[in-house]
Formats: C-alpha cells, sequence, structure tokens
C-alpha cells in the first residue's frame, strides 16, 4: 500500500541541525518514501555531516545523475545546489547563490514540486533567513504539502516564518508532530 | 512564464543550433529551462513567441542568452583536497615528461586555470607546461585572459588555497588595487584562452592532463559519453582526467578506457 508521498524534502538552515537529528532519530529505519535534505553549511570545508546528523540511518550525499531510490536518505552535496530532473533523477548544479545560498533550499524543494507535484512533502526548519519559503509555496501550489516548523519553538523563526507569512495552507508542526505526521501519512 | 513545454524548448534549442551554432540539445533540461525563464523575465521578454520571434532575429540578443543560460561561475582552489592530491600524486608523475600540456575545458572566467599554474609554479613546472583553457562563451574567455578578479573573493580563495596544501603567501599571486586584483604575469603567459565547444569541436591536441570539473552535470548522459570520448582521443596513453567531485564516470561504453586514480577526487587515466 502506498502512501501519500513519493518524496519528503526537508530543508534548514541555522538551528536547524539539533531538530533535523531528533526528526531523523524519530523515523523508523525503513522507510519506503525518500528523504533529501537540504542544509545551509560551509562550501570548501571536509565535513562529516551525513554521519553528524544521526547515527544510525545512512545518509549519502549523491552524485549527479543518481536515480533517487526509495528507502534511501540524501544529504545535498556542500556548493552545489541539488536539482531534480524529471526522470525522478538528481541533477548537481553549480550555478549562482541562490538567496545567499548554495545549496538553496528554494532550488530542491520547486524541482519536487515540478517533478513530483501533489505526491510531494516538504517541510521547512529553522533558519535566519527566507530560503525556503517560495519553494514551500510551490510545493502547495503544485498540490503537495508544505509544514514549517512552529516558529514559536525554532531557534530562528524567520525562514519557516517567512513560508507562512508567504502563503496560504502552510501546516505549522512543532518536531513532534512533524515525525507524527511523516509516520502517520508515509 | 513559469514553465516552458518540451514542444517550446526543443524550438528554441532548434533555433540556436540552425541560427548560431551553438547546439544545446544535449544538455539536461531542468537547469536549462530555469536558466532560460530567468533570462526572459531579466530582458522582460514576456511569451515564448516572443523570445523565438526575437532570438531569429537579434543576434545581440543571442549573445546575451549565452552569457546568462551557460554556468559561469567558478572559484579558485575549490574542493580543496582535489587540489592537494593534484599536488602531491598527479603532478610529480607528470614531471617525467620534457614538455607537458594540460587543458581546462569549459575554463568559464579562468579561476580554476590560474590555481593550476600556481601549483605548477610551486613544483618547478610552470616554465615547462603549455595550459590551453577553454570555454564556449567567447564573454568568459575575454575575462579569464585579463586576469583580472574581484577582490572580495580573495578571502575564500586564500582559505581554499591553503586547505589544499599551499604553503606561500597566497597575496604573492596577485596585485590589489582598488576592487579588483590582477593575476601576476608570469601566471598568465603560458595560459593560452580560446573558444572550443565540447558539443561541436574535436580533438586539437594530445595532453598529459585534462581537467573539466563541474561541467558534464549540466550534460545528458549521452553526451558525457560524446565528450568522455572527446577526451580519450585527446589524451596520451595513462593520461589524466579530472572531473569535478560528485561528477561520475559510471558510463557503459568508456568506462572500460579509463582507470581510477583517485575514485573520491574523480581523477583517472587513461588506459594505453
Amino acid at each position: 500500500m502506498k502512501g501519500k508521498y513519493d518524496i519528503i524534502t526537508i530543508g534548514g538552515s541555522a538551528g536547524s541541525l539539533v531538530v533535523l537529528s531528533s526528526i531523523l532519530d524519530g523515523l523508523p529505519d525503513l522507510m519506503r518514501v525518500p528523504v533529501v535534505i537540504i542544509l545551509h553549511r560551509l562550501r570548501n570545508v571536509e565535513s562529516e555531516m551525513g554521519h553528524l546528523l544521526s547515527a544510525k540511518k545512512l545518509i549519502r550525499e549523491p552524485e549527479d545523475k543518481e536515480a533517487i531510490i526509495d528507502y534511501h536518505f540524501y544529504l545535498a552535496p556542500q556548493n552545489y545546489h541539488l536539482m531534480i530532473e524529471a526522470d525522478k533523477s538528481f541533477m548537481l548544479d553549480y550555478s549562482e547563490l541562490v538567496n545567499y545560498s548554495r545549496p538553496s533550499i528554494d532550488m530542491t524543494f520547486s524541482c519536487a514540486a515540478e517533478v513530483y507535484g501533489s505526491r510531494a512533502l516538504g517541510i521547512l526548519l529553522s533558519g535566519a533567513n527566507k530560503d525556503g519559503a517560495a519553494g514551500l509555496c510551490q510545493i502547495i501550489a503544485a498540490g503537495g504539502t508544505g509544514i514549517a516548523q512552529d516558529p514559536q519553538m525554532a531557534a530562528f523563526e524567520v525562514m519557516p516564518q517567512s513560508a507562512i507569512d508567504l502563503c496560504q495552507n502552510v501546516k505549522v508542526l512543532t518536531i513532534d508532530e512533524i515525525i507524527k505526521f511523516i509516520i502517520s501519512e508515509t | 512564464m513559469e514553465h516552458i513545454s518540451d514542444a517550446d524548448f526543443l524550438d528554441i534549442i532548434n533555433i540556436v543550433k540552425l541560427q548560431y551554432g551553438y547546439d544545446f540539445t544535449g544538455y539536461v533540461q531542468a537547469s536549462l529551462k530555469r536558466r532560460v525563464l530567468r533570462f526572459m523575465g531579466r530582458t522582460n521578454i514576456l511569451t515564448l513567441f516572443d523570445l523565438k520571434h526575437q532570438l531569429v532575429n537579434n543576434s545581440d540578443l543571442f549573445t546575451q542568452l549565452v552569457q546568462y543560460i551557460t554556468v559561469n561561475v567558478t572559484e579558485m582552489f575549490r574542493d580543496p583536497p582535489f587540489y592537494r592530491t593534484l599536488r602531491e600524486d598527479v603532478l610529480p608523475k607528470l614531471a617525467a615528461y620534457p614538455n607537458i600540456k594540460i587543458w581546462h575545458a569549459g575554463c568559464a572566467t579562468g579561476e580554476e586555470v590560474y590555481s593550476m599554474a600556481i601549483l605548477l609554479q610551486e613544483t618547478g613546472l610552470l616554465n615547462r607546461t603549455k595550459l590551453y583553457a577553454s570555454d564556449l562563451n567567447p564573454m568568459n574567455l575575454e575575462r579569464a585572459a585579463a586576469g583580472i578578479l574581484p577582490l572580495d573573493n580573495m578571502k575564500d580563495y586564500t582559505y581554499n588555497y591553503i586547505q589544499s596544501g599551499g604553503l606561500a603567501d597566497f597575496s604573492n599571486y596577485y596585485t590589489a588595487r582598488y576592487d579588483n586584483v590582477i593575476i601576476k604575469k608570469e601566471l598568465r603567459t603560458q595560459i593560452n584562452f580560446f573558444q572550443h565547444n565540447l558539443v561541436t569541436d574535436t580533438v586539437f591536441n594530445e595532453f598529459q592532463l585534462i581537467c573539466c570539473r563541474n561541467v558534464f552535470i549540466y550534460f545528458n548522459r549521452d553526451l558525457q559519453s560524446h565528450v568522455l570520448n572527446l577526451f580519450y582521443d585527446s589524451l596520451s596513453p595513462r593520461g589524466y582526467l579530472a572531473l569535478g567531485i560528485k561528477e561520475s564516470m559510471r558510463i557503459a561504453d568508456v568506462h572500460g578506457k579509463f582507470e581510477t586514480v583517485n575514485g573520491p577526487h574523480k581523477i583517472y587515466r587513461r588506459k594505453v
């Protein structure tokens, strides 16, 4: 039985690392829906971010043209935009910064909206700029679901609040509610 | 405009190909469509009909379009560990050749080829190396040949340089004036900038090392395969090929022609 979504995209910036880890730890180890994480981070530093995010789950930085596969967790590689092609494969892009960021959450959300339509779920966490807000609204406009972390509970409220201000029907949830939502709807 | 249909997209690509000789057929669509839309927004062209009409009739607009839809972003010493591997493992091997030829394919505004020139200078190889740097976009080449970069970027580049194992004072390699720097002349004299289109142009020389980083991400598999064959034919036996660190060589018909030298840093070698 297939759930409501075929992709979960999660974006976060300042203050999102801890809550992102909680979400990942709260999810079952075997999830059919692929999860794609876009995090703002330093661009030319070697990092072990995948391991930092979760000790239990294998989180991979995809290579260019890799097919998006069920049961996988992906993390946008540093210093690239992570885009999705119509055939549901990743495409990396090394173009200008968007919202001062590369990877830009807007870029990936917007691709998810275009490729997955109503079967996309976007989640925007804590952050100090407005990257991701426009993309989350595109997901909602395409019939998918957009969730913003409750700004009251976020370490930096600007990012989730911009999405709430920008368009209607953004679901505002706490981290526990986000975990429950994912588990019950996928 | 929020969306370009496949049929319209194909029309645009065909106009550009027939009228101007640039072939974008093998480029991946997700990013190219987005850039065309952004170009239309920027130039205030409201419909695709308008865009096609103007492209047919106005070659200046095409020049602007090329500037806009090709990705011209680059950095000095991007991915510092890659440059460390070049410095420690690859350049010492190249030192065995009396004359070294290196090709930077898709050099954008030249930051990577200047990084290479610095490595060659520091390993004592620069004066017997010829660097060939090509791009399809003439405006990039003009900027690259001038060797002028924004001063603001130097802080990041210095950091990258140090991470890559550089020991010199990075500011020795440029002269700063107002908001810009110019790369020292001795680093520029061995570099030859010229126009070359990987899609339509062919082999023009034989190289011991080809760098083509973050270009393949814009190509579909067929075009990647075509260009890998072009590189194979342009390399001397056992010559090196460096791709971007997230680009892969998993393409059936050429995979067997190369061996992996450094997997994570995507350095390969032509088999004999």
